[in-house]
């Protein structure tokens, strides 16, 4: 009897290293067998976030009281980027299943079976090692050390907690999109200044009215993914006087770069019309036909908001060129 | 035909496609890298790169 039993459990051990090498065989062939081309890998770099991050990193160093070197300021800006695309390779490889169910991310690389997650995520992990090294080394530590702090905020305590269980997870996310500024800034002055911080807070408070708008008429596919969005959780009225709420002081904190000196009157008009702007779109949501299924009131400020941040740094570029050109 | 020519897997044209443009892609990476490598390290360091005790 004991002889037999030993027998079997022998025969079921045999079966399960079998399986296990089988299983690593048909990985390891899959990894060789990839159709995933390099536009796939660039794809999880998340280029259109990755745009926003160099512009709004590269007027951090336009703006900051310092002349870098323009080639060490370039190399800053790349790093700084593949940085952000790191990051959103790592948020790929971790969201793969989510991504999968909702209908504007289920053409990613990942859900799509073209790069393996282990692929991404050792794609993620190597890109960030290399950037904040690159930063640390032709730029400052401080830098590096804000770039790593932003891949670690965006990956871990955004993907992975605050994402699937708050619906103030953009809220509290919303620091690691709002930091490229201060990186800018720091790689080229070595500090981190009360300037800096009110170009992270103009990103920062534009943030949830932004992914709220997008929410509410995206509503069904953040439910069908369990994400809990401010309208699946707290209602779309709520989530309308929210992004109202925070309207205003997205507006307000547009023109303190004027009220505080380091930009122009004429900078603090533009930024004015373009918050009042702003809050008017935000004011149409509030007002919106708790009835209304095509949400164009929403839809409007998710444009909107996209023009307002691009506009509001573009003027700030400007700006900023104008005076060191004017000296 | 042996055992091991029976176990090995022919690539499709889309993947070995898919393999080149990967390896391309890696290659100019790395390229990009050195130069940035180099170039940053003369900007930041001039002359005294080479400046070194024997």
């Amino acid at each position: 009897m004991a002889g037999a039993a030993k027998s079997r459990a022998d025969h079921e051990d045999g079966v399960r290293a079998m399986a296990l090498v089988e299983r690593k065989h048909v990985e390891e062939r899959d990894g060789l067998l990839s159709e995933a081309t390099a536009a796939d890998f660039i794809a999880l770099l998340k280029p259109r976030v990755m745009s926003l991050v160099v512009f709004t990193a590269f007027v951090g160093m336009v703006l900051a009281p310092a002349a870098p070197n323009p080639l060490l300021a370039l190399i800053a800006i790349l790093a700084i980027a593949v940085g952000a695309g790191a990051a959103g390779a790592l948020n790929m490889w971790y969201d793969a299943d989510i991504d999968a169910v909702m209908a504007r991310t289920r053409g990613r690389p990942v859900p799509m079976g073209r790069v393996a997650p282990g692929e991404a995520l050792a794609f993620g992990l190597v890109l960030s090692a290399f950037a904040v090294m690159t930063l640390g080394l032709m730029a400052n530590w401080l830098a590096a050390s804000l770039l790593a702090f932003t891949i670690f905020f965006y990956v871990v305590i955004y993907t992975m907690w605050l994402k699937r269980s708050t619906p103030q997870n953009i809220v509290i996310g919303g620091a690691a999109g709002a930091l490229p500024p201060v990186i800018g800034w720091a790689a080229v002055t070595g500090a981190v200044t009360v300037e800096s911080l009110v170009l992270f807070l103009i990103i920062f408070l534009w943030t949830p009215p932004h992914f709220w708008a997008l929410a509410l008429f995206k509503a069904g596919d953040y439910a069908r993914a369990g994400i809990p969005m401010m309208p699946n959780v707290a209602g779309e009225a709520h989530t309308r006087r929210q992004i109202f709420a925070y309207a205003v002081p997205v507006a307000a904190s547009g023109v303190l770069p004027s009220l505080m000196g380091f930009a122009s009157l004429s900078y603090g008009a533009v930024a004015a019309v373009l918050g009042g702007g702003f809050v008017w779109y935000a004011w149409r949501v509030l007002r919106m036909d708790p009835q209304d299924r095509v949400m164009e009131p929403a839809k409007t400020l998710f444009a909107y908001s996209l023009v307002y941040l691009f506009a509001i740094f573009a003027a700030l570029l400007a700006d900023g060129l104008i005076g060191r050109l004017g000296g | 035909m042996s055992e091991h020519e029976q176990e090995r897997i022919k690539p499709t044209q889309a993947q070995l496609k898919a393999r080149r443009s990967r390896s391309i892609a890696l290659a100019l990476a790395l390229a990009a890298f050195v130069v940035i490598v180099y170039l940053g390290s003369i900007m930041k360091l001039g002359p005294a790169l080479f400046d070194r005790p024997m």
